[in-house]
């Protein structure tokens, strides 16, 4: 659904993104991670038209953006960082507006699952951040896009309204849409995309799942064992691979590089002591710890 | 059509709605009607004379040069227009349609002003109708031409008040709504030429009011046409989506061609 080949954009000297390639499948979450100025917004951009690359290949719906651009505009859908609606403009009128120069019926319904019907006549300052941004992804969606483009989305929301903006991605997702996810919350990269490629200096660091990401890193997977008979914590016993051993309460907590033997040395351990487990728990690094170290390597380089 | 429409609705909607444009449009051209009707009536009879069309020169001025350019400039910072583009809103209509509305709203204050002037004020009413409504049409269209353009081209919303006051305060001093034209020094009379406000007063005494005009009078409507027409082209050439973009398609500098029709009048006018 999108492919980008040595994609290069520049801004006078400076390289905001130098020669990056990767693709998104459809019906794909795709996360773009990168701190400031890592070249994920001048991406995001040049990918929805609004900006011309300096060099490379970008389709997206097997159209270029930058001389395609009349016929892309009905494929695609865009939630700007900014709220990027005038302020006096009303969800009803937004909704006719937009709707009636992508030339479809207006999306009313939208309005209602949004949850914006009883603010339909509210005009858009006079909204919260979480019912502005509610109505921005209505008004992207309603023209069935095929691509959805979503920069922070959930920047500066609630809890609950993060979660209600992530079910309704999962629909759309299920709905064969290809969402390109660009964020800062990578709790929310991790648990929403499906990819993510993570930018720094105008170049991709890495692309893989999440999971395998944060499965290649330095990180220590952290294992809390409780028994019933508190064996380990009596026998401060030395597993494999761990490298930190430590105790809260009744839980005995190892650092370990290397999760399979470890599981397997203390399980065989607390059959050995005719012990019973009671609570096991494993914490993988995140991708927040992985993006940090990913991240802090590029610097020091 | 149909998003035409929709877009046209919101935008008319928005001058009431919006209070800065609501003040602009309405609040304070009424204000300024009513204070110098009840106040320089006493101390100059004489502004009697041409107060309908005075005052409703001042209104275009207000709705268009206050009202039109700020927001936008702010418009453009919020990332409306990158929104506007995305979802095929063309850039004509971005600067065609608050023109088209703000005119629509001007036209409601240019009757309120001149029906309730006779009534209020015993002010005489326009001689030619159809030059009268002639000529509030092309002030209202090369203002807010002007208008259009200064918001194109202002950086930021305190360079568009600058640019804006730069034209509008002159324009009140010296446009020959307070002062007649004649009674102005020579270098003033000529500075005053390059202001839409002078050829529209000037314009309205020769062709509406039966008074008589300084200067050639169709052709202060004729410039103020083709001030229009350039102002509006220049605003489309030099129109940018965005103000983090910098790839322009001219220098703003060029927005200054805006006065041509003026200057080459001075010189013909002489």
């Amino acid at each position: 659904m999108i492919e980008v080949k040595d994609f290069r954009k520049t801004y006078g000297n400076y390289v905001a993104v130098d020669g990056i390639s990767f693709d998104v499948k459809q019906g794909e979450i795709f996360g773009l991670l990168g701190p400031n100025g890592a070249g994920k917004t001048s991406t995001l951009e040049c990918l929805e038209g609004l900006r011309a690359p300096n060099g490379g290949l970008l389709r997206v719906a097997g159209l270029d953006p930058a001389s395609e651009f009349r016929k892309l505009r009905n494929l695609i859908g865009v939630q700007l960082q900014s709220a990027g609606l005038p302020e006096s403009i009303t969800p009803d009128e937004a909704m006719k507006f937009f709707c009636a120069y992508h030339n479809v019926a207006p999306r009313f319904d939208l309005l209602e699952r949004f949850g914006l019907v009883e603010k339909r006549n509210t005009q858009f300052y006079e909204l919260s951040a979480g019912q502005q941004r509610r109505l921005v992804l209505a008004l992207a969606v309603a023209h069935n896009p095929q691509v959805l483009f979503l920069d922070e989305p959930t920047a500066g929301l609630d809890v609950a309204t993060r979660v209600e903006l992530h079910g309704m991605m999962r629909e759309l997702q299920g709905g064969g849409t290809t969402i390109i996810l660009a964020t800062h919350d990578m709790a929310e990269a991790e648990q929403m995309s499906d990819r993510v490629a993570i930018l720094m200096q105008g170049k991709i660091i890495t692309i893989d799942t999440p999971m395998e990401i944060t499965a290649t890193g330095a990180g220590l997977t952290k294992i809390s064992v409780r028994t019933q008979a508190s064996s380990l914590s009596a026998a401060g016993a030395i597993f494999p691979a761990v490298s930190q051993r430590t105790a809260k309460g009744e839980y005995s907590i190892y650092f370990s590089s290397d999760i399979g033997s470890t599981l397997s040395a203390i399980i065989a351990y607390i059959d050995a002591q005719r012990d019973e487990l009671i609570d096991l728990r494993v914490e993988r690094p995140s991708l927040e710890d992985r993006f940090l170290e990913i991240t802090n390597a590029g610097v020091a380089q | 059509m149909n998003a035409f429409i929709h877009h046209f609705v919101f935008e008319f909607r928005a001058g009431i709605r919006n209070k800065q444009l609501l003040l602009m449009n309405y609040l304070f051209p009424l204000g300024f009607y009513l204070m110098m009707g009840f106040i320089m009536a006493e101390i100059n009879p004489f502004f009697l004379e041409g107060m309908i069309p005075a005052m409703v020169v001042f209104a275009i001025l207000a709705a268009t040069l206050l009202g039109i350019p700020d927001p936008l400039v702010n418009a453009r910072e919020n990332g409306v227009f990158r929104s506007y583009k995305i979802n095929g809103i063309p850039s004509i209509s971005i600067l065609v349609i608050p023109a088209l509305t703000t005119i629509l709203h001007l036209a409601i204050m240019a009757v309120l002003i001149t029906v309730t002037a006779p009534l209020f004020f015993q002010a005489p009413l326009p001689v030619n109708w159809l030059n009268y409504v002639l000529i509030f049409a092309a002030m209202a269209f090369a203002c807010a031409g002007l208008s259009i353009l200064i918001g194109v081209v202002s950086p930021s919303s305190r360079m568009t008040v600058l640019w804006s006051q730069l034209v509008f305060v002159p324009s009140v001093i010296l446009g020959g709504m307070m002062l007649p034209y004649s009674m102005l020094p020579d270098a003033a009379g000529k500075f005053a030429q390059l202001l839409p406000a002078t050829q529209a007063m000037n314009a309205f005494n020769g062709l509406a009011m039966g008074k008589v005009a300084a200067f050639s009078p169709w052709s202060s409507v004729f410039m103020l046409l083709t001030s229009g027409i350039l102002a509006f082209g220049l605003a489309v050439y030099l129109f940018s989506w965005d103000s983090r973009n910098t790839e322009r398609r001219g220098h703003p500098s060029l927005a200054l061609l805006v006065l041509l029709p003026y200057i080459i009048g001075i010189f013909l006018l002489a």
